[in-house]
């Protein structure tokens, strides 16, 4: 395309005449979530600023104001709005730190995934025959045991390999590892299906006519039009990773109690449930809740909008 | 159709080979069996020697060969803890596994037909929305959350305040709102009937029933929103077509449209993830187990592994291996003899 006096529109202007953000615009639901998942995201990723405590600091931590309820009970003290854990600590802030840590596991769970699962779906898709034949067989196999169990059963083994101190130390490290690890199938057929629709266009024997390499054909020609289930799936599987470190946290194979993600959080409380103190380990839940629900809710939303051919294809 | 079915038993042949490898790999790299047999004081030559005799400095392979070769004859070694084989402590924990698994299964199936079935025939109902809406927030809730949830309205009860107390309605609501916790929240109970061999059930009798309740709504909860989501869609996608177009136009009952037309061809999808997912649950029996203290495989794997027990550990995953794809070779052989359109011997597209 020739350059004219007239501007070719920019990428703002594109997307604002684009049907997801006319949808995006009319879709009460949407945006709500959107702000509700927005707004956890700054208040994690701001915690030393918001939170009142440091919940990593021994020093700030009084034991003796251990089990103090929220602020709405009797016998609540006002300095700890939320009221405090088992340990003393300020459960307002331990949450908020909480949440960076269980959002950090999430997106760096997902982006591996992403890398691996695309790769090896285009690798699939579009070189076929005995890669594809491997690679699927391989996302087959893992997919025929729940993803969770994949993940429990490789923390567990990395566990007892490593040593618990170790395995403390690295959680985040070990915990993106694993559950992006158990899930890149998931990603892997999806990009498949949408290259192999791709495949067969005209663009794509234009490109290989002129000789392009089909490195270059995979990522720069194909990638780009299979990006919108990408997107979609995207969505679900942040959920589903925050969901799965909850679960691993929850177990003990996660992030231990002096450096807790929502799930060590319920796990920690959960032990205190019987003496009363029901929030907590109730709290955190809820926010996790509200966390992975507006997630999940968008990515119902986005599918509706985008439309990919997610499950039949 | 023959050779459908030798090809899903050599796929099952394959991924249990594979799992089998990976199991050993696991045994043979965690801790040294040497440290846990002899106490320090035993001279490095004798522990050589002991290497020697129990074969530990054989090659990968033949070692291999010999677990694989007592696997498949039901023999795993003895767990450290237990002091007794790993097979019979699994065997002990089945049943408990199993029966929550059913109680689970019972309920989803129960209420997820029903109400998918529902909310496809009547979309825009506001129950077809409320159920919509609780679906998605079901899904969103970890089972472990939705455990102990169920623990505190039910076990330890609440008590709510939030109305005055001293007006009549303010008391009422109070009352209706709070819950006595009167029911069990760990174990089994004792009043457990026996049936045969490890199988001790809790159907057979009010307290079993009752410690069985909270732990398989527990575990349905997951999988509850899943079915009904996808009953849903499938019966939508049913109703389109044009055979039910045509039984409507003839004039057949509504009712016999929806429940016999219709029906049987939304439960093809369903029967085939249904299957996959019993087996899923599994993984959530760890779960669910460990919040109610619930005494089946799932808490045994814990415990296994918060005990480095290594053979019951191997044991656990072999054993979960066979459950799994003994359920997806029969779930796909089933759907290859109900559903004849399937390619049975040509790959997947």
């Amino acid at each position: 395309m020739t350059m004219t006096t007239n501007k070719a529109p920019s990428r703002l202007d594109r997307f604002r005449d684009s049907f997801v953000w006319y949808s995006f615009k009319r879709d009460r639901t949407a945006q709500l979530c959107l702000a509700v998942f927005l707004c956890l995201v700054v208040a994690a990723f701001s915690a030393p600023l918001l939170a009142p405590t440091d919940p990593y600091d021994l020093r700030q931590i009084d034991i003796m104001a251990s089990e103090l309820p929220p602020f709405w009970i009797d016998g609540a003290d006002e300095q700890y709005s939320l009221g405090t854990d088992a340990q003393g600590r300020d459960l307002w802030s331990i949450i908020l730190y909480g949440t960076r840590v269980s959002l950090l596991i999430g997106f760096g769970a997902v982006i591996l995934q992403a890398l691996l699962g695309v790769t090896f779906g285009l690798m699939a898709g579009y070189l076929g025959g005995r890669v594809d034949a491997f690679l699927m067989r391989l996302a087959d196999i893992q997919l025929s045991f729940s993803t969770l169990m994949v993940a429990i059963v490789v923390g567990a083994v990395v566990k007892a390999t490593l040593g618990g101190a170790f395995y403390s130390q690295y959680a985040v490290l070990m915990l993106v590892l694993i559950i992006g690890l158990a899930e890149w199938p998931q990603y892997a057929r999806t990009v498949r299906a949408s290259v192999l629709a791709e495949r067969s266009k005209e663009y794509v024997d234009a490109a290989r006519v002129m000789g392009l390499r089909s490195k270059r054909i995979m990522f720069r020609h194909v990638l780009p039009n299979t990006l919108s289930p990408i997107f979609v799936i995207s969505t679900v599987q942040i959920a589903n990773a925050i969901i799965s470190e909850a679960a691993l946290s929850f177990l003990g194979l996660g992030m231990p109690e002096t450096h807790p993600s929502l799930g060590s959080l319920i796990k920690a409380g959960f032990d205190y449930i019987q003496s009363g103190s029901w929030w907590i380990t109730l709290i955190p839940g809820a926010v996790l809740v509200v966390l992975v629900l507006s997630i999940n809710l968008l990515g119902d939303w986005l599918r509706d909008v985008m439309n990919p051919r997610l499950y039949k294809g | 159709m023959i050779a459908f079915l030798i090809k899903r038993l050599m796929h099952a042949v394959l991924v249990m080979f594979v799992i089998s490898v990976l199991a050993f790999a696991i045994q043979d790299n965690l801790g040294d069996p040497i440290q846990q047999m002899v106490g320090q004081s035993v001279p490095e030559s004798e522990r050589e020697a002991l290497r020697e005799r129990l074969g530990l400095n054989d090659s990968f392979l033949v070692q291999y060969g010999r677990f694989a070769k007592n696997a498949v004859q039901g023999d795993f070694g003895y767990s450290y803890f237990y002091r007794e084989p790993a097979l019979g402590v699994i065997a002990r924990h089945l049943p408990a596994t199993l029966e929550l698994v059913f109680a689970a299964t019972l309920i989803i199936v129960l209420l997820s037909v029903p109400i998918g079935v529902y909310s496809a025939i009547k979309p825009r109902a506001v129950l077809s929305r409320f159920f919509m809406g609780a679906s998605i927030i079901g899904i969103s809730i970890p089972v472990f959350l939705t455990a102990i949830v169920l623990i505190q309205i039910f076990s330890i009860g609440i008590t709510v305040s939030l109305f005055p107390e001293s007006t009549g309605w303010g008391a009422w609501l109070n009352g209706l709102l709070s819950t006595q916790g009167n029911m069990p929240s760990f174990g089994r109970g004792y009043d457990l009937v026996h049936v045969v061999g490890h199988w001790d059930t809790n159907m057979a009798s009010w307290d079993g029933l009752k410690h069985l309740v909270l732990p398989a709504i527990s575990l349905a909860s997951i999988m509850l929103p899943l079915f009904i989501r996808l009953i849903r869609a499938e019966m939508m996608e049913v109703l389109q077509s044009e055979y039910v177009k045509y039984a409507r136009a003839k004039g057949i009952s509504m009712r016999r449209v929806y429940f016999v037309h219709a029906l049987k061809n939304t439960m093809l999808p369903v029967i085939t993830v249904g299957g996959v997912q019993i087996g899923t649950m599994v993984a959530y029996t760890i779960l669910t187990e460990t919040v109610f203290q619930w005494p089946g495989m799932g808490l045994m794997f814990l415990d296994a592994i918060n005990r480095a027990d290594i053979p019951l550990i191997v044991a656990y995953l072999m054993i979960v291996g066979v459950i799994f794809v003994v359920t997806n070779t029969i779930v796909d052989l089933i759907y290859g003899f109900v559903n004849p359109t399937v390619k049975l011997t040509g790959k997947p597209a």
